[in-house]
């Protein structure tokens, strides 16, 4: 007896153990929708995430005197200062063996002890210009290796000279500057500068033939630039050598560098303040790849200015305005590779914007007062702002930590018209690589999203009126017998790989069709006009013959008849061109009625992706239809009505909800297809209506772009959130397609 | 006419109509694969064209024609043809000529006008090849070793360097391919005792000594694979082209030759079927335009095989919660709900999930935890065909859901209740009764599984089907089944070679065969998916009675 006990102890373990095991295998199921949307959208969240900046260290260094310039390198491991004296230090933001940061490294003094710097100025985001009271100009540039030993890592520093170690001549007269500017490139440095004596001076310095080589042999041209005036508040040079901006308190000059001979005024920018007279400039800065420039006046405000292309030739078009509140604006500093820049007021408010996507990302205070120093760090990641405290001899150098991996993405960006730099107007585009390195992502889901919908829509235009004929038919007209081989052959079609049916419409239909073009039109006639004609004909025979070759044979009999009727399409499509189109189609709608012709069009990709969705909406609604209880036919045939009358009023009406969600399903499945849309079209993103032009659709461009996006990066999350979009689109097409269902099922069996 | 249209039957016509339609285009687009597919295998004739163009010069054209089409006399008003008056079309050849080393292209169209004699040469050999494609031409000579023999002798050579050829390539796949294999887990072996500080110096010794026999044995293997090379470059086959010009080809190059025009139709049936062999366990040539398409295959069928073992017990256990054990409630409309979506979601959402959670998330870590040494190259965390199978799985799940549920449903429920009242608990009712009747409905589907992922393309495109993969997943070397590896497909491989090869116009006939067997598998899958499942819906009726 003990060991029955035993096994049926056992036996209910097993029973209940089986029972868990198999509700946990159904609810993985469901664990499994919930963590692939749980998942998409943890990749997504990052891009909305706002921009944090919170103070990371504060440390005080010592300092001889006045610190003018700082930065760190890209780890943030290392910062360095240059102080008036003209010394440049490095320290250790580590706490390396028990010693806190600030640890000096490395020192060094860059002029003469006699001398003392009045200028140091952003040249590029590694090189530093110096400029002397004597007139002595050096170009610096900090730099910092890395160095592996024992595993551990460690950042050495140094001093290296872009172009030569001494003092570079760049006045003939030998003033100093009360302004000077520098940009340079792998053959050319330029010089710009505002001497003591007023004389606004360029200086062009051109290598034999690289600068930084051993021999660092090089030409100077001195030439001075036709411009009175008593003061000069900044002067830029765009990092392309091509233009330079000289700023006169609210007067904007631009002069173009281009002619190595004359220095042209090419323009003047104006800034626009008749409605606030009291407004006046007092910053100007170089956005990231020197195409446009920004002014900041003495209400806060900050414009953005480049060249668009007018009817009177290139001209700078105010752009878009940006409030950092009501303080002037003291400086501008822009990052070294995105469109983010920073403002900072006399009170020490910052205010951090993106141009782009006119994004106000953040404003605060950190610090007192104007810093005597500002930095970005190279990742963006980090700003160093340095006080000097003239009692103590001591700088404080404070870190903040930068969360702003993606201000280019907001919610307008992606949805709405942006003014990119170089664009004659706002426009909706989706262009996410380049072969040029100073290129701006554009990411407007627009064009891809409208693409989606526009192959969609084209594809349900072809393929609800064949499904669901055929549907109807299959259901209602045809004998169980033919029905039986009928249902699984087009159903056979659902079976066949999309990367096949794209296939042939890439390669055998797109050139079929764009050879035919007439064909295709014509068979819109011709196929239907050929049914009726058989049907007549056939209402029209004998009776005996209509007992041989009974109505129900319908579809077998129009085979040949719809074979033949297409073969005629074809053969009077050349007839038919040199009759209405001057012999060729194609040309006639480029030229004649000037519509863009692509090969792989939206044409195409409706008849192969009508195929796709065809079995789909006929194998739905066909069950929909024959599932309508057989009682309410037997009474409305019974009542008089005849069969056609009994179909669209009583069979129809009742399985109407099932064929809407036959067509939801068909739609789902249209939106999200990937291979025919890449195969059969050009996949450019363009917003045209146009049967004859192609698009770019949501799941071929994640298809095309997503082994190539940088794992992380704005383009990436973007593509995950192009996913999620597809995914919630078909999430509510698919639930309520299956709801109406449901509802559907309910209301036939309660019949 | 008026009461035959009030009557509905133009518009019945008109729907029987939409039935024809679909008809048409499915059996219409399987007979166009299968026949573009399949005649790409059948011999065809070559000919000659003796040519003279409108300038009066004369030439030869020596190939196999690929199309002709009907063009409009309008188009080529600018070629200056000598034509009669009321003459509207032109035919017009698309001739494969071949002869890559001495035309860039490997086609011509020419005009029939210009076509004085055509004529199908018995002599006329068509050279396949390793390289550079087909050779169209007459045999000159053939040259063994320096010395000129007799033509008849070209079988016997032929058969030497296929033997040749097996060899090397055994030699350099499985002997020189393990030798490479080794001295990597060796290199990985030194490092991941580095890392772990373990490295002493007898272990370094002995890891070194077993590099240098390794290095040892390459150096033998590639003596023996320079004398076999030495051997198969051994005799040349001298061929006179189209144009005169006499081009040596080495016998190392020589895949097979043949004098199509002298087959009857019994031998270029036999041609045939072992050109389809050849095509199914070849490798690809010429970045991958020619050749078989094996390693696609092989990839395709092993990522399928391993998708169907984590597919199967999930959506078993799913169907058998959904039917057997889920009570009416909100959970269970939820359940269907989420099979209902994960059926309609795109495909190409499932291939960013695997990418993003499977391949960057959790390859990412197994690597970390378990692969350090190899880092910062992923083992785990790139593409492979482990994180492909898993992501099918997922996106074939609710087909197994959807057709095993059915199965479940159609089991009476009298079979169920009588199980219990013999006192089996609801495990052994399920285990013992329930599930081998439902057995044929699991297996169909899996089936129709296996048959929407052997065409799924769009997700592997993301996690882990590459153009090219240099090695097999599944090879001679520990542990024989390398889950980390790409693999190649056959539906990517039609997408890679019909859009993205140099050449697509010579590459398209591949394409096309391809796609046929690709059809093929797919529709005998779910054949044999609808037959099982029908037998089965016998079988219950017969249960009901």
């Amino acid at each position: 007896m003990a060991s029955v006990a035993l096994s049926s102890n056992t036996r209910k373990i097993k029973n209940s153990l089986a029972k868990w095991l198999i509700t946990l295998g159904g609810i993985s199921v469901l664990f499994t929708l919930v963590l692939i949307f749980m998942y998409l959208l943890y990749v997504i969240k990052p891009i909305f995430e706002s921009v944090s900046i919170e103070p990371e260290m504060s440390i005080a260094l010592s300092a001889d005197s006045k610190v003018l310039s700082t930065g760190v390198d890209e780890l943030k491991e290392v910062a360095f200062q240059i102080t008036e004296s003209g010394k440049i230090e490095f320290f250790s933001l580590l706490k390396n063996n028990n010693l806190p940061a600030g640890d000096l490294i490395l020192s060094e003094q860059l002029i003469a002890d006699d001398d003392r710097l009045v200028l140091v100025e952003d040249a590029g985001h590694d090189k530093k210009l110096l400029v002397t009271e004597h007139g002595q100009v050096f170009v610096v540039s900090p730099q910092f290796t890395a160095q592996y030993n024992n595993d551990s890592r460690q950042i050495i520093p140094s001093i290296s000279y872009p172009i030569v170690d001494s003092p570079i001549s760049v006045d003939e007269q030998e003033q100093s500057f009360i302004q000077l500017a520098f940009a340079m490139n792998e053959e050319k440095a330029v010089f710009v500068g505002f001497t003591q004596d007023k004389r606004l001076i360029k200086t062009s310095l051109i290598s034999d033939d690289e600068f930084g080589e051993e021999d660092g042999e090089f030409e100077t041209i001195y030439q001075e630039i036709d411009y009175l005036a008593h003061h000069i508040d900044d002067i830029e040079i765009s990092p392309d050598l091509t233009m330079v901006f000289v700023r006169n308190e609210s007067q904007v000059s631009v002069f173009s560098l281009d002619d190595d001979d004359v220095v042209e005024e090419k323009a003047q920018i104006n800034a626009d303040f008749s409605n606030r007279p009291d407004a006046k400039l007092t910053a100007m800065a170089l956005l990231s790849g020197g195409s446009s420039v920004l002014l900041g006046d003495n209400q806060g405000q900050i414009s953005q200015w480049f060249e668009v292309a007018t009817e009177q030739g290139r001209q700078f078009q105010q752009i878009r305005t940006f409030d950092s509140g009501d303080e002037a604006i003291a400086s501008i500093n822009t990052e070294q590779f995105r469109k983010s820049f920073y403002t900072l007021t006399a009170t020490g408010n910052m205010g951090v914007f993106f141009t782009t996507s006119e994004a106000e990302l953040w404003q605060g205070n950190i610090a007192k007062q104007h810093p005597t120093a500002f930095a970005i760090s190279p990742r963006s990641d980090a700003i160093a702002v340095a006080m000097y405290d003239e009692q103590k001899s001591v700088t404080s150098l404070e870190l903040f930590k930068v969360h702003n991996e993606h201000p280019e993405v907001t919610w307008q960006a992606l949805w709405q018209e942006v003014w990119y730099e170089g664009y004659p107007e706002p426009d909706y585009i989706w262009q996410s690589t380049s072969g040029s390195d100073d290129f701006e992502a554009k990411f407007s889901l627009v064009p891809i999203s409208f693409g989606t919908i526009k192959a969609a829509l084209y594809a349900m235009l072809f393929a609800v009126p064949i499904a669901l004929t055929a549907a109807i038919y299959t259901a209602y007209f045809m004998t169980p017998v033919l029905r039986k081989k009928v249902k699984p052959t087009i159903e056979l079609m659902e079976a066949l790989p999309t990367v096949i049916l794209g296939f042939l419409a890439g390669l055998w239909l797109a050139p079929i069709m764009e050879k035919y073009l007439p064909a295709i039109f014509l068979l819109f006639i011709f196929l239907p006009l050929a049914t009726i004609l058989t049907a007549f004909v056939w209402h029209n025979l004998s009776r005996d013959l209509k007992e041989k070759i009974p109505e129900t044979l319908a579809p077998v009999i129009l085979i040949p008849v719809l074979i033949a009727a297409a073969y005629l399409a074809f053969t009077f499509s050349p007839l038919f061109e040199t009759a209405f189109f001057g012999g060729d189609m194609r040309q006639y709608i480029t030229n004649d009625l000037g519509i863009n012709f692509d090969q792989r069009n939206a044409l195409v990709v409706g008849i192969a992706m009508g195929f796709a969705v065809i079995p789909t909406i006929f194998s739905m609604a066909e069950d929909a239809i024959f599932s309508v209880p057989s009682h309410l036919t037997s009474g409305s045939l019974a009542l008089g009505a005849t069969q056609w009358q009994t179909l669209v009023k009583v069979v129809l009406l009742t399985a109407s909800p099932g064929i809407f969600s036959a067509v939801m399903m068909g739609l789902g499945r249209a939106v999200g297809e990937t291979m025919i849309v890449l195969m059969a079209t050009g996949n450019t993103p363009i917003l045209d209506w146009s049967i004859f032009q192609g698009m770019r659709t949501l799941a071929a461009n994640i298809a095309v772009e997503m082994p190539e996006s940088e794992v992380g990066s704005s383009h990436y999350r973007i593509l995950f959130l192009a996913a999620f979009v597809l995914f919630v689109f078909t999430f509510i097409f698919n639930t309520m397609a299956e709801f109406v269902r449901q509802r559907l099922r309910e209301k036939y069996s309660s019949m | 006419m008026n009461t035959w249209f009030k009557s509905g039957s133009p518009w019945i016509w008109l729907s029987a109509g939409g039935v024809s339609i679909s008809l048409i285009s499915v059996l219409g687009l399987l007979w166009l694969i299968a026949s573009k597919g399949l005649s790409y295998f059948w011999p065809s004739e070559l000919y000659q064209f003796d040519m003279i163009d409108e300038q009066g010069n004369n030439s030869v054209v020596i190939g196999e024609i690929y199309d002709r089409e009907q063009i409009p006399v309008s188009q080529l008003a600018h070629l200056d043809l000598k034509l009669a008056k009321d003459q509207e079309v032109l035919e017009r050849l698309l001739v494969k000529t071949g002869n890559r080393e001495l035309v860039s292209l490997d086609f011509r169209w020419i005009l029939s006008t210009n076509i004085t004699k055509t004529t199908t040469p018995k002599d006329l050999a068509v050279v396949e090849r390793r390289t550079n494609g087909n050779f169209y031409g007459f045999i000159d000579s053939l040259v063994l070793d320096g010395q000129p023999v007799d033509i008849a002798k070209l079988p016997e050579l032929l058969e030497r360097v296929e033997q040749f050829q097996a060899e090397i390539e055994d030699l350099q796949k499985v002997d020189i391919g393990a030798i490479n294999y080794q001295l990597e887990s060796l290199r990985l072996q030194s490092k991941s005792l580095t890392l772990k500080g373990e490295l002493t110096v007898d272990k370094q010794q002995e890891i070194d000594t077993e590099t240098q026999a390794l290095k040892d044995e390459y150096q033998t293997l590639e003596q023996q694979l320079m004398a076999l090379r030495d051997k198969i470059s051994r005799d040349h086959l001298i061929m006179r082209a189209m144009d005169g010009q006499l081009v040596t080809i080495n016998f190392e190059h020589i895949l097979q030759v043949n004098f199509n025009n002298q087959l009857g139709f019994f031998d270029k049936f036999t041609l045939f079927l072992s050109q389809i062999a050849a095509f199914i366990i070849d490798d690809p040539r010429e970045a991958n335009t020619e050749g078989g398409v094996f390693p696609a295959i092989f990839g395709t069928v092993l990522m399928v095989l391993l998708m169907t073992v984590i597919v199967s017990p999930f959506g078993v256990v799913a169907a058998i919660y959904l039917h057997e054990y889920a009570g009416k409630n909100a959970l269970t409309r939820l359940l269907r709900i989420a099979v209902i979506n994960l059926a309609g979601v795109p495909s190409i959402v499932y291939g960013v999930f695997g990418l993003g959670f499977f391949v960057y998330m959790v390859g990412g870590s197994l690597d970390q935890l378990f692969y350090p040494e190899a880092l910062p190259s992923p083992t785990f965390g790139t593409p492979g065909v482990l994180w492909s199978a898993i992501t099918l799985a997922i996106l074939t799940l609710p087909v197994v859901i959807v057709s095993t549920e059915e199965g479940l449903s159609r089991i009476p429920s009298a079979m169920r209740h009588g199980s219990l009242a013999l006192g089996a608990t609801k495990a052994e009712t399920l285990w013992r009764i329930i599930l081998p009747i439902a057995s044929p409905a699991i297996m169909t589907g899996i089936i129709l599984a296996i048959a929407r992922a052997a065409g799924e393309v769009a997700p592997l495109m993301l996690v882990g089907v590459v153009k090219m993969a240099p090695n097999l997943p599944l090879d001679g070397n520990f542990p024989f089944l390398h889950l980390d590896r790409k693999f190649m497909h056959l539906g990517f491989h039609i997408y890679d070679v019909g859009f993205q090869s140099p050449n697509v116009e010579a590459a398209r006939p591949l394409v096309y065969a391809t796609a046929l067997l690709l059809v093929t598998i797919i529709v005998a899958l779910n054949m044999t998916a609808v037959s099982i499942r029908n037998k089965l819906r016998e079988r219950y009726k017969m249960l009901e009675h």
